[in-house]
């Protein structure tokens, strides 16, 4: 018996459309609330080859809304987890691992192999990446995004068809759109954006149905509302040439960073002033033992601190946080050295393993 | 017209939707474009003024900052959202 009859059998799908999904090459980017329920739709319904990028780790508080992950997957890779169980779920798919964030640097040559992306991130600076990289690489992408009870999903750079930029012409700095890690999502909202991304794919490569291009899905769970925003190209954005020199917001190039790794070496070699911004609840579950705590919402230097003039490193789960702390910091004690530990306790954690 | 929030600008009004008076009974000029809206907002909630770029939409489409709007029309605040 044929495992997709059900999907076979119907007459606007059917063998074509099945074969249009063996053949196709998706890269799916994020291996978290957006990009699993995404995945194991995609993976189930018989898409041919998927390509999966994540370099993070498994959390407790990933679990709350990112189901394929179970409590005895916290602290392993993502990718080799949601490998592992994507595998048994379809042993025919071909699948495709990325151990690494997508960058500046390998995004182009990345991309290049996939037919369509599926961004399922969670920053401004990996979208706008892959909305440049997919309009100088001709390839459509369907994008979801989400804050607190609501979503958005729409499928950029279709056959012409605007970009991400059409909608949203630049990047908004870290201070005026917080990220998921301090503005919260209800658990059962990035399963339903995931899955209408995982519906556009689909549409996508089989030609089925209307594409949401040009439409912007507004989702409001709260209150059950789904807007249908309509947006045009705008001709300049389909003319990228090339990626920009840098993808971080504006006001972050300026802060010092320092990788989790070369942090670890100064650390053994010698003991540094380290300031942890994260809530005094994730600080009490794991933190380095000569860490501070002063959360990033009561951010406020102990004075000894500042009478010491050492370098001070500041630290959050994955380098977000910390790096926000630091603007503010900079700004109040322009006298003191701040440093960025890039990938915070997550990073750190990866390291020790 | 009711304006409807989304993202952070609803987050910053503190309420999923908003009223701006259409009669000049508060003194104040009524906004008839996009642009004027956007002013008109900012000057009630400055926090709004920090979006480098929100979209704007009047009956289901994308609007720009001269569009003309009315009181039956359609507007929702739509920013960009980074979550996932």
């Amino acid at each position: 018996m044929d495992r997709y009859t059900r999907q076979t059998s119907l007459s606007d799908f059917g063998q074509a459309g099945q074969q249009k999904l063996f053949e196709a090459k998706v890269l799916v980017v994020g291996l978290g609330g957006l990009g699993l329920p995404a995945l194991q739709y995609l993976n189930a319904m018989g898409v041919g080859t998927l390509g999966l990028i994540d370099q993070d780790i498994v959390d407790y508080h990933n679990l709350q809304r990112q189901i394929l992950y179970t409590e005895k997957d916290v602290g392993k890779s993502k990718l080799n987890t949601a490998h592992n169980k994507l595998q048994s779920q379809n042993s025919e798919t071909n699948f495709i691992l990325h151990d690494t964030f997508l960058t500046k640097n390998n995004a182009l040559e990345i991309i290049r192999q996939y037919d369509l992306v599926l961004d399922a991130t969670d920053n401004f600076p990996a979208r706008y990446l892959i909305n440049d990289a997919c309009v100088i690489l001709n390839k459509p992408f369907v994008y979801g995004a989400l804050h607190g009870f609501e979503g958005h999903v729409s499928v950029f750079n279709y056959q012409g068809g605007p970009t991400y930029r059409c909608l949203y012409a630049e990047m908004p700095t870290a201070e005026e759109i917080p990220n998921c890690d301090e503005n919260g999502v209800l658990g059962v909202i990035p399963g339903i954006i995931g899955n209408l991304q995982a519906l556009e794919v689909i549409k996508v490569v089989t030609g089925i149905g209307n594409m949401l291009s040009g439409k912007l899905l507004v989702f409001d769970g709260l209150h059950q509302n789904y807007l249908k925003i309509a947006f045009k190209t705008h001709p300049e954005n389909l003319a990228i040439k090339e990626l920009r020199e840098s993808y971080e917001s504006s006001d972050c190039s300026i802060i010092n960073s320092i990788s989790a790794q070369e942090f670890s070496q100064k650390r053994l070699n010698k003991s540094q002033i380290v300031l942890d911004v994260r809530t005094p609840k994730e600080f009490e579950h794991n933190h380095l033992a000569e860490a501070i705590n002063v959360p990033l919402q009561e951010l406020d230097l102990p004075l000894n601190l500042i009478e010491s003039k050492a370098p001070i490193y500041v630290i959050c789960q994955s380098g977000k946080r910390s790096e926000l702390a630091i603007e503010q910091l900079q700004k109040a004690h322009p006298e003191l050295t701040f440093c960025n530990i890039l990938g915070g306790m997550n990073q750190l954690s990866i390291l020790t393993q | 017209m009711t304006i409807l929030l989304f993202g952070v600008t609803k987050d910053i009004v503190g309420s999923p939707t908003l009223s701006v008076p259409t009669t000049s009974v508060t003194g104040k000029k009524i906004p008839k474009t996009v642009k004027e809206l956007k002013r008109f907002l900012g000057e009630a909630y400055p926090e709004l003024n920090k979006l480098s770029s929100l979209a704007v939409a009047v009956n289901n489409a994308y609007a720009d900052d001269e569009q003309k709007i009315n009181s039956y029309d359609e507007i929702a605040l739509i920013p960009p959202v980074s979550g996932g």
